[in-house]
């Protein structure tokens, strides 16, 4: 059904379709409002499921945890601090090979403190061992949900997956989304069926001590199984087209590519707004395109290599910093024409929207236009000279 | 004898949490899981690909088991299972009073049916020694060391059976390994009561306390015939339960370890922890009336 939705609400409802037994969270701007919404949905007897309101979002994590451990389908949701602050659990849970879903809903990390959207909370725990998603939109980001749960509880995958939807941009905003029914979604994604569990009628240990004999080999069995979610996720994506009819690649996602002579490489709802001014840029005959990672872990380096490989300019877009280093998306892109044959002439990186600084059309016309002089390391766009430390000193 | 905690683990001789844990699930029986936070207890009885455990058991981190097992037993719930199976978080005296305090106090205040056991043995050991918020007063840690201008760790016992009391849960109480089977009376008389319940046990250390392998149990005796580790009992927030003595100076106790040692010549410090006896003995009426204990 379309609905005119709230993003909050809309990932609030799929989340309800999908018929978690153990809801748990602790609240943080932008989170709110989708675990406000479940509160209600749950106090209205619209979802059988335990709501457990904690004391932190350590304990929310922990406690979703706990219940996936007992073999329950579990969700929670988080942002920014409370996303850091979980983390050591969040790195726990995908070490336990424990399906969680969880929302990000995608804000930066204090200090200075701030509540608005850019991406270096998801991204900071990018080697934690989830499956990270990106959404560009709302309906992107209910469909990313449901697939989650899929992909999280396949019996060759079992691991936490975390789908990431811009705070504000997406949570707060207002689109018509399609919502599918609840026959549709049990039709797509079964009772979870735990292949390891805590049972009195067959006990096991779950999160034993292992030594240097055996944790290399849990180590490398979960970076393989992040290998095998690349085979998969795109097959994946398929069988949800071909229920709900909406198409997505899983792991990324080409826009006006093919004869391209420039092409930005983002994630999230900037990709939108960089989709908006390839249209009018093209209407001038200018070779543009985008190149969305909705996947960044695990990384899709191959998918990316052969997308971008002819393309002579490519311009990475980063909403995060690696503090002293590349930005973390350039460094992945950068990694991925490692040793092979082709690769761009320029690979150019630009940060941009930290903190909710308004990413407009202007911005990423301002970066198709510098991307084409030369191979631009890092540089900020958008940024205010009237702050920056010379300038300020200046008017003291 | 069958048990639920199997021998073969690698607790050091003389181990008195090992001796509880299994008194602790042996009372619980068959039908419990256990979430159990980071500590000497999981280390030594779960090194992959061996495990002492036969129950369900979970390890996560070192300050969480009070919220995996609140999601453990708001699972069972959903699947209508709450009514069978138990739930027990455990950890040691950091993992409890310190580093695991808000998430204690969490699943306390939800009123979770879990029971949450703490295991008392006054430091962080499976590190070394180092001091917690149990240590108590004067105690020699490898973070509380004894010198010049020390006479070691500088505070008290944190009061957890009080603190977790004032959370008005129905059951707290505090128990001993050297008494078995009033563990065990503790343990089947907290699963009996529905809601959040809170056990910390006295469980000698004997690397930490330097005293020989073969006395945890007279240590821990001591402790409580001292006054210096009451036992008792808290139903519905009132003090229901105590467990009288004949007094005993605390010398008795201090001096068999090594952690205390530097006290016996030291007359203005025993005569501080003397105090903090008779402080115990007159706040719980320790002292029996007739000798007949």
């Amino acid at each position: 059904m379309r609905e005119l939705l709230e993003g909050s609400m809309a990932v609030a409802k799929i989340v309800q379709l999908c018929k978690p037994g153990v809801v748990s969270a602790y609240p943080i701007t932008p989170q709110t409002h989708i675990v406000e919404e479940l509160a209600q949905i749950v106090a209205d007897g619209h979802l059988d499921a335990q709501f457990v309101n904690v004391e932190s979002e350590h304990s929310a994590a922990s406690v979703v945890l706990g219940a996936s451990a007992a073999g329950v389908r579990s969700y929670t949701a988080t942002s920014s601090q409370g996303l850091l602050l979980m983390a050591e659990v969040v790195f726990n849970i995908a070490g336990m090979r424990l399906p969680v879903v969880m929302t990000t809903a995608v804000r930066s990390i204090s200090a200075p403190i701030n509540i608005w959207n850019d991406h270096q909370d998801a991204v900071s725990l990018r080697d934690a061992g989830w499956i990270q998603l990106h959404a560009e939109d709302i309906q992107e980001a209910v469909d990313l949900h449901l697939i989650a749960y899929k992909l999280a509880e396949n019996k060759s995958i079992m691991l936490p997956v975390m789908v990431c939807m811009d705070g504000f941009l997406l949570t707060h905003g207002m689109e018509t989304v399609n919502i599918p029914t609840q026959e549709e979604v049990d039709k797509f994604l079964p009772p979870y069926k735990a292949p390891y569990k805590l049972d009195v009628e067959n006990p096991m240990t779950l999160g034993p001590l292992v030594d240097p004999e055996s944790y290399m080999e849990a180590r490398y069995a979960l970076n393989e199984t992040h290998k095998e979610a690349l085979e998969f996720i795109p097959k994946l994506a398929a069988d949800f087209s071909k229920a709900f009819g909406r198409t997505y690649n899983g792991l990324i996602e080409g826009y006006q590519l093919k004869d391209a002579e420039r092409v930005i490489v983002a994630m999230g709802s900037t990709c939108g707004t960089i989709k908006e001014v390839v249209d009018e840029l093209r209407k001038k005959g200018k070779k543009v395109g985008l190149l969305k990672v909705t996947c960044l872990r695990p990384f899709p380096a191959n998918a990316i290599y052969e997308a971008l490989k002819s393309i002579p300019k490519v311009a990475v877009v980063d909403r995060a910093l690696s503090v002293g280093s590349f930005a973390p998306l350039l460094a992945d892109i950068k990694a991925a024409f490692f040793g092979k044959a082709k690769r761009p002439k320029t690979i150019s990186s630009f940060i941009l929207g930290l903190g909710g600084r308004d990413i407009t059309k202007d911005s990423i016309k301002e970066i198709f236009r510098l991307m084409v002089v030369k191979e631009r390391q890092g540089e900020f766009i958008d940024l205010k000279p009237e702050l920056l430390k010379d300038n300020y000193e200046d008017t003291l | 004898m069958k048990t639920l905690f199997n021998s073969g683990h690698t607790a050091c001789a003389g181990c008195g949490q090992s001796m509880a844990a299994r008194l602790v699930i042996d009372a619980a029986g068959p039908n419990t899981i256990i979430c159990n936070n980071t500590g000497c207890l999981e280390v030594f009885s779960t090194k992959y690909p061996e495990t002492s455990w036969g129950v369900p058991f979970l390890h996560s981190l070192f300050e969480n088991c009070a919220a995996t097992a609140s999601g453990v037993e708001s699972a069972l719930k959903y699947l209508g299972k709450a009514e069978t199976v138990n739930v027990i978080a455990q950890a040691g005296d950091g993992g409890t009073a310190d580093i695991g305090l808000q998430a204690l106090s969490g699943m306390l205040e939800r009123g979770h049916n879990i029971l949450y056991v703490c295991y008392d043995n006054e430091a962080y050991m499976n590190t070394g020694i180092q001091r917690s918020g149990l240590t108590p007063f004067d105690s020699n840690t490898t973070t509380s060391p004894i010198g010049p201008k020390s006479t070691g760790n500088i505070r008290p016992k944190k009061p957890m059976p009080e603190i977790v009391n004032a959370h008005g849960i129905p059951y707290v109480a505090t128990a001993s390994c050297a008494f078995p089977l009033d563990i065990q009376r503790k343990v089947k008389k907290a699963m009996s009561i529905k809601g959040p319940k809170y056990i910390q046990i006295h469980v000698p250390c004997p690397l930490g306390w330097r005293h020989e392998s073969s006395l945890t149990v007279s240590v821990a005796k001591l402790a409580v015939e001292t006054g210096l580790y009451p036992l008792i009992e808290y139903e519905n927030g009132v003090l229901a339960a105590k467990r009288q003595i004949t007094l005993k100076p605390v010398e008795e106790y201090l001096k068999v370890q090594g952690r205390f040692k530097h006290l016996l010549k030291n007359p203005d410090e025993l005569k501080k922890i003397q105090g903090i006896a008779d402080s115990n003995i007159n706040k719980y009426g320790l002292k029996v009336s007739v000798a007949t204990a």
